[in-house]
């Protein structure tokens, strides 16, 4: 080790940077609710469409194609293919930017995870169930609506909210096409400093900070919804 | 069509040359049905009609296709082949061109109002209260105000005797009061038609006779057409017109409750009912 980072841990150094690391944290909090909030609804939508019979296997077959494949080449992949402005009607060019894109890449890479989650959940709501609400002649909406998925989303929580955990923890993989997230900040501080190790340990302690209470409210969530 | 057209105008022709004649006789009029699940017959030609306001009780072995019967009309099934008639209008099929279809999900949701069904597992909504659970169908699809339905859930919840339980949730409700529940969900609709699927048979032996008085009362102040399907035969002996006998996807025997109970004429009617008794059914 030379004298400029010698290995002792710098107090004021980790002070200094963290403005710019729990800005980081945000970007990556903002990253992760905008990202779920995709792949909640999305999930959603996509369980319901796999029921079809054609255009559910076409669905189905994009979704497994996209969980067999990385997720980080998804990201690097659809960020260095798009252009760097889109021009919309009316509003003109809107630029593409690397947090747009990871986080929409985020929230639709996920969405094949929830998908199966909330298939799984539909199909454990009983057969007599869809059959009261046709003899009830409830119409499609209401049976959906109403019946289905309040049943089949109440069982399944715990492991959506498990994806929410996993997503947080998948996003410094954006650093790849440069979103100023957690990660990225703690490089860019630590290379312009040659102190890596506070930067790198603040990540891991950030995460911790975040993670360790969701997962906790996860577990009482459990609890709560899956004797059902 | 309406009932009050001449036969000749209501006999519809059919894409196969199979002409309902007696669509006419009945409220409900099963012509030449046959029903396969893969290679299982479950109902084979089987021909039947049932009049406006009639209680009819069908008995026999189980498979015999009494269930299938009531799913047909409750449209849980399709036919494989035969015609289903219900008031005059084809039930199973609808009219295009000049031959008949399949009837499509649209065709059906307009007809299928008319008839009710309680479940042997009632199938109540756990996700909602009991009160949600007489609502619901009332107030989305008939388009009845949340006022006046969650007031005749009420009147419904005391003709069942569960006046009390209005808000509760299904699971804090024995069997025989979800089963209760879910007879009063069934009539809140108003159906001409009303299908029993062995309504008693998941219920502990102590609770059946509270879930038959409430259908003995029903049959007594409505004129409510009804299908049931039932072990309980002191039940089918007190409240139906006529009983039939199914023995593999066919009427084995069928006359009034008296006539069945006291004198069967056929030998598989006989064995039936002896193997019933002797099950303390």
């Amino acid at each position: 080790m030379n004298d400029s980072a010698p290995m002792i841990w710098d107090f004021e150094f980790t002070f200094d940077v963290m403005p710019s690391l729990l800005g980081g944290l945000w970007v990556t909090v903002q990253l992760t609710l905008i990202g779920y909030t995709i792949a909640l609804v999305l999930g959603l939508l996509i369980a319901i469409v796999r029921r079809a019979p054609v255009i559910g296997a076409i669905v189905h077959f994009v979704m497994e194609f996209i969980r067999t494949t990385p997720l980080i080449i998804q990201v690097v992949f659809v960020f260095f293919l798009l252009p760097a402005s889109l021009n919309v009607p009316l509003l003109g060019p809107v630029p593409i930017t690397a947090f747009t894109v990871g986080v929409t890449v985020l929230g639709i890479h996920y969405a094949a995870y929830t998908a199966e989650v909330y298939r799984s959940g539909i199909e454990g709501v009983a057969q007599g169930q869809w059959e009261a609400a046709r003899a009830l002649s409830l119409p499609t909406g209401r049976t959906w609506g109403a019946v289905v998925l309040p049943q089949a989303i109440r069982k399944v929580i715990p492991a959506l909210g498990n994806y929410l955990i996993a997503m947080f923890k998948d996003t410094p993989l954006l650093f790849a096409i440069g979103v100023a997230e957690l990660l990225t900040r703690a490089q860019r501080v630590g290379s312009e400093s040659f102190r890596m190790t506070e930067a790198m340990t603040m990540v891991g302690f950030l995460f911790l900070v975040v993670s360790i209470p969701s997962a906790i409210l996860i577990r009482r969530l459990e609890k709560r919804y899956v004797a059902v | 069509m309406s009932p009050s057209d001449t036969p000749e105008n209501t006999t519809a022709p059919g894409v196969d040359g199979v002409v309902a004649e007696n669509a006419e006789d009945g409220l409900i009029v099963f012509d030449k049905v046959v029903k396969r699940f893969g290679d299982l017959t479950v109902l084979d030609h089987l021909d039947f009609s049932v009049a406006p306001g009639e209680r009819v009780t069908l008995i026999g072995p189980s498979g015999s296709g009494k269930t299938t019967i009531l799913r047909l009309l409750m449209t849980l099934e399709k036919v494989t082949e035969g015609r289903i008639w219900v008031d005059g209008e084809p039930f199973s099929h609808m009219p295009r061109g000049n031959g008949m279809a399949p009837a499509n999900e649209g065709y059906l949701r307009a007809r299928r109002k008319r008839i009710g069904m309680v479940f042997q597992q009632f199938n109540l909504f756990p996700n909602m209260s009991v009160r949600k659970n007489i609502m619901e169908a009332p107030v989305h699809v008939l388009g009845i105000g949340k006022d006046e339905a969650s007031q005749r859930a009420e009147e419904l919840l005391e003709l069942v005797g569960l006046g009390d339980k209005i808000d509760a949730h299904p699971t804090q409700l024995s069997g025989g009061q979800q089963q209760r529940v879910a007879i009063a969900r069934a009539l809140a609709m108003r159906p001409e038609i009303l299908l029993l699927d062995e309504v008693t048979s998941a219920l502990d032996p102590e609770l059946v006779a509270g879930v038959l008085d409430v259908l003995r009362e029903v049959a007594e102040t409505t004129d409510i057409t009804m299908l049931c399907v039932t072990h309980e035969m002191g039940f089918a002996r007190d409240v139906s017109h006529r009983v039939l006998m199914f023995d593999q996807g066919r009427i084995a025997e069928e006359g009034p409750p008296d006539q069945i109970f006291g004198d069967p004429r056929e030998e598989r009617t006989k064995s039936f009912l002896k193997s019933v008794l002797e099950n303390g059914h």
